[in-house]
């Protein structure tokens, strides 16, 4: 399997390029006082997200279509959805289920418009031998590629964003880039990051991705119903990160991980609601939650349904 | 107003005096900068996909050289303390290159940090009022904050001094003072603050250690001021600018103490992470032994510690303390040992290996290499260019007119 994070572009200065580049770079970085469109000072003086008001959101929420639907030749809806009163999401992974298919992996890029070259994945599969270190992340195994699995004398943990209630990423962003919604998701305004990647630098999970090129997809592979915090096209240059796919749960759907695992290991619902599964999971199952010496309070359980 | 268009044409042509050497010296940085500018520009083109950074190593070369001058910077006040606390005499006299040296090592940080950016264009969002500065919460906010303001009071004093003197009068205590008194806490806040950036992330057990803001003070006490004395000698031996043996040998006494306190704390976490043997160690484990094979830090660690200890030495016995030789490479080893050590050997363990237990080696590329020779060539023009100004009105040679002296008196070497 490709993974961004195996490629490693070096760079040859011969003559051509460097005159190539400092000729595109001069075009490039004077300002575009003669663009035709004023959409590049409109994106460049947007606001903190948290500070528009509703005609203001609108218009930028229009705009965003408008460029999308430039670049990728096709309607792409911005959407908004408030997060629901009474809503705290919570996700519950079943271990003793998971087969380490990595269905939902794929499911979730397909579902939330990431860069597919370079690779990105907001969901990470560790594979761990049985009867071995399991706490220690350091004996996984990020990149087993068997034929067939699941494999006799392994388990598999998947790990994405843990939507901590006390979230360290949160914290660090020096421009309150990226903060907790009240229905507990951490999202990210993409055009507010500056991509400092001081919030990746502070999450214990490895659930924060950058876009260390312009990402590509092709437009045919576009999802089109997307959140302006959640599966909107991103830029080269930001981080982004799992979302409980905000664009589908506020709209009382089911994550595109959850619908997609084939042995119903993955658990979703409202952690205030007291008949949803995730609440029973919690009651009645001996769950636990990743790194909880760091105080992080994940909304992400762990679990073992059955035994073996 | 017409004096004051007059002086900046006055000390504009200061630029351009200068003999073949000058000349030269600048072309080289020139060149450097024109070839870190074009690396750059490649990367804001293609994104920070032209580094070797990753999301598992997601910070590299920029910031380790950023950590590095940060320690510079802060070292200006091993100066201002003797100098103006303990009238100190010999340093008093030279106390204003070690300002002008702060000066140019947070403009190279700043820089640093800028190209580290995947959005540059937005750096206007950190800003207070006009941005979103989460502050007090972000350290880096802080770290803005603390960097800005050291920016500043170090530019002001050293201005204001040069400008005293260039219209020919003592400058008054009373009037920066104060100014000096807050740059002592203000220094040593920029590499606590730099630390706690580091510090405060639970999530990198290398990080998370309560010695790692000591240490950063501690080296930085040796690499700033090895730096300046390297420097001195310099514009010793370029300029009319007298310096005392007495100001250097001192300032190299000060870096054996501080020298001593760093080998010291690390130490102290040498045995905190090998004694107590749990998975945390992995990190330091890496850095000087390897982790599964990967051993591209190893090397450097070692030699590191090895031109630390022995820079250590040189400077602790006065015998090989005034003899400029074995001064001189003390100064090399300890800016070396340092610069390794404060750089790469502080950010990458941070990263490797990663959250959730890889181990992805980062080397730099070609390209990040080049961007920051850039900045180093920067700044060492921006050093070159303040010299230029500031010898002769040092030696008072470059005298601007005021209302009432007409002429300035300026020799032609």
């Amino acid at each position: 399997m490709k993974k961004v994070n195996k490629t490693r572009a070096g760079i040859q200065l011969d003559r051509r390029t460097f005159l190539k580049g400092a000729a595109l770079g001069l075009a490039g970085t004077a300002l575009p006082l003669n663009k035709a469109d004023a959409s590049f000072w409109e994106a460049f003086f947007q606001k903190h997200f948290q500070e528009l008001n509703e005609t203001e959101i609108k218009s930028v929420l229009q705009r965003l279509e408008k460029e999308y639907e430039q670049k990728y030749k096709k309607a792409i809806t911005v959407g908004n959805e408030k997060p629901l009163p009474g809503v705290l999401f919570g996700y519950g992974l079943d271990l003793s289920r998971c087969i380490g298919c990595r269905r939902c992996v794929y499911a979730c890029v397909d579902e939330n418009n990431q860069s597919k070259d370079p690779q990105i994945h907001w969901i990470t599969v560790l594979r761990f031998k049985k009867g071995e270190k399991w706490v220690d992340l350091e004996e996984s195994e990020k990149y087993y590629n068997p034929s067939l699995v699941p494999e006799s004398e392994y388990f598999y943990m998947p790990v994405q964003c843990q939507q901590c209630e006390n979230p360290p990423c949160v914290r660090a962003c020096p421009t309150q880039a990226t903060w907790k919604e009240p229905d507990g998701i951490v999202v990210v305004d993409y055009n507010w990051c500056i991509g400092c990647r001081y919030c990746m630098a502070a999450c214990p999970y490895g659930a924060r991705h950058f876009n260390w090129t312009e990402p590509s997809r092709s437009p045919d592979e576009i999802n089109p119903m997307t959140h302006y915090l959640g599966n909107r096209p991103r830029y080269k240059g930001v981080v982004e990160k799992c979302t409980f796919c905000i664009q589908r749960t506020r709209n009382g759907r089911y994550p595109a991980c959850v619908e997609a695992c084939p042995v119903g290991a993955r658990k979703f619902g409202n952690l205030l609601d007291p008949n949803s599964e995730i609440r029973y999971a919690i009651e009645h199952k001996r769950v636990f939650r990743l790194k909880e010496d760091l105080n992080t309070l994940p909304k992400f359980y762990y679990f073992f349904a059955y035994g073996v | 107003m017409g004096n004051l268009i007059k002086n900046f044409f006055i000390a504009l042509r200061q630029i351009f005096i200068g003999n073949r050497t000058y000349y030269l010296w600048v072309a080289f940085l020139s060149f450097f900068i024109l070839l870190g500018l074009s690396a750059y520009i490649d990367q804001l083109h293609r994104g920070l996909i032209t580094t070797a950074m990753r999301d598992q190593v997601s910070w590299g070369l920029y910031i380790s050289n950023f950590t590095f001058l940060v320690g510079v910077a802060a070292a200006a006040v091993l100066l201002v303390v003797p100098a103006y606390l303990y009238n100190f005499k010999p340093i008093k006299e030279i106390v204003l290159f070690g300002e002008l040296l702060a000066v140019t090592a947070i403009t190279m940080c700043i820089l640093f940090i800028l190209v580290d950016m995947g959005q540059p264009m937005r750096v206007w969002h950190i800003l207070p009022f006009i941005g979103a500065m989460h502050f007090p919460a972000s350290l880096l906010a802080w770290d803005v904050v603390v960097l800005n303001g050291y920016l500043f009071i170090n530019a002001i004093i050293a201005f204001y001094v040069l400008y005293r003197l260039s219209i020919g009068k003592e400058y008054s205590m009373s009037v920066i003072g104060p100014l000096i008194i807050l740059s002592i806490p203000w220094a040593v806040s920029i590499h606590t603050v730099t630390a706690f950036l580091y510090n405060g992330l639970s999530a990198r057990p290398f990080w998370n250690a309560s010695i790692l803001a000591p240490r950063f003070l501690a080296s930085a006490f040796c690499s700033g001021p090895a730096i300046m004395l390297i420097l001195f000698q310099i514009i010793r031996n370029r300029s009319e600018v007298e310096i005392d043996n007495r100001a250097i040998f001192k300032i190299a006494e000060l870096i054996a103490y501080a020298m001593g306190i760093n080998l010291f704390l690390l130490g102290a976490e040498v045995f905190k992470e090998f004694y107590s043997g749990s998975i945390h160690s992995y990190p330091i484990t890496y850095l000087y032994f390897g982790l599964h094979g990967k051993t591209s830090l190893v090397p450097w660690m070692w030699a590191a510690t090895l031109f630390n200890i022995t820079a250590f030495f040189f400077f602790l016995f006065p015998k090989t303390r005034e003899n400029f030789t074995t001064l001189n490479l003390g100064c090399l080893f300890i800016i070396m040992g340092v610069y390794i050590e404060k750089g790469m050997g502080l950010v990458v363990p941070g990263f490797v290996p990663d959250t959730l237990g890889e181990i992805y080696e980062y080397s730099p590329t070609t390209s990040e290499i080049l961007v920051t020779m850039g900045i180093w060539a920067t700044g060492a023009l921006l050093y070159t260019l303040l010299l230029k100004f500031a010898i002769p009105i040092y030696t008072g040679k470059l005298r601007f007119e005021t209302k009432g002296r007409a002429g300035m008196r300026m020799s032609t070497n």
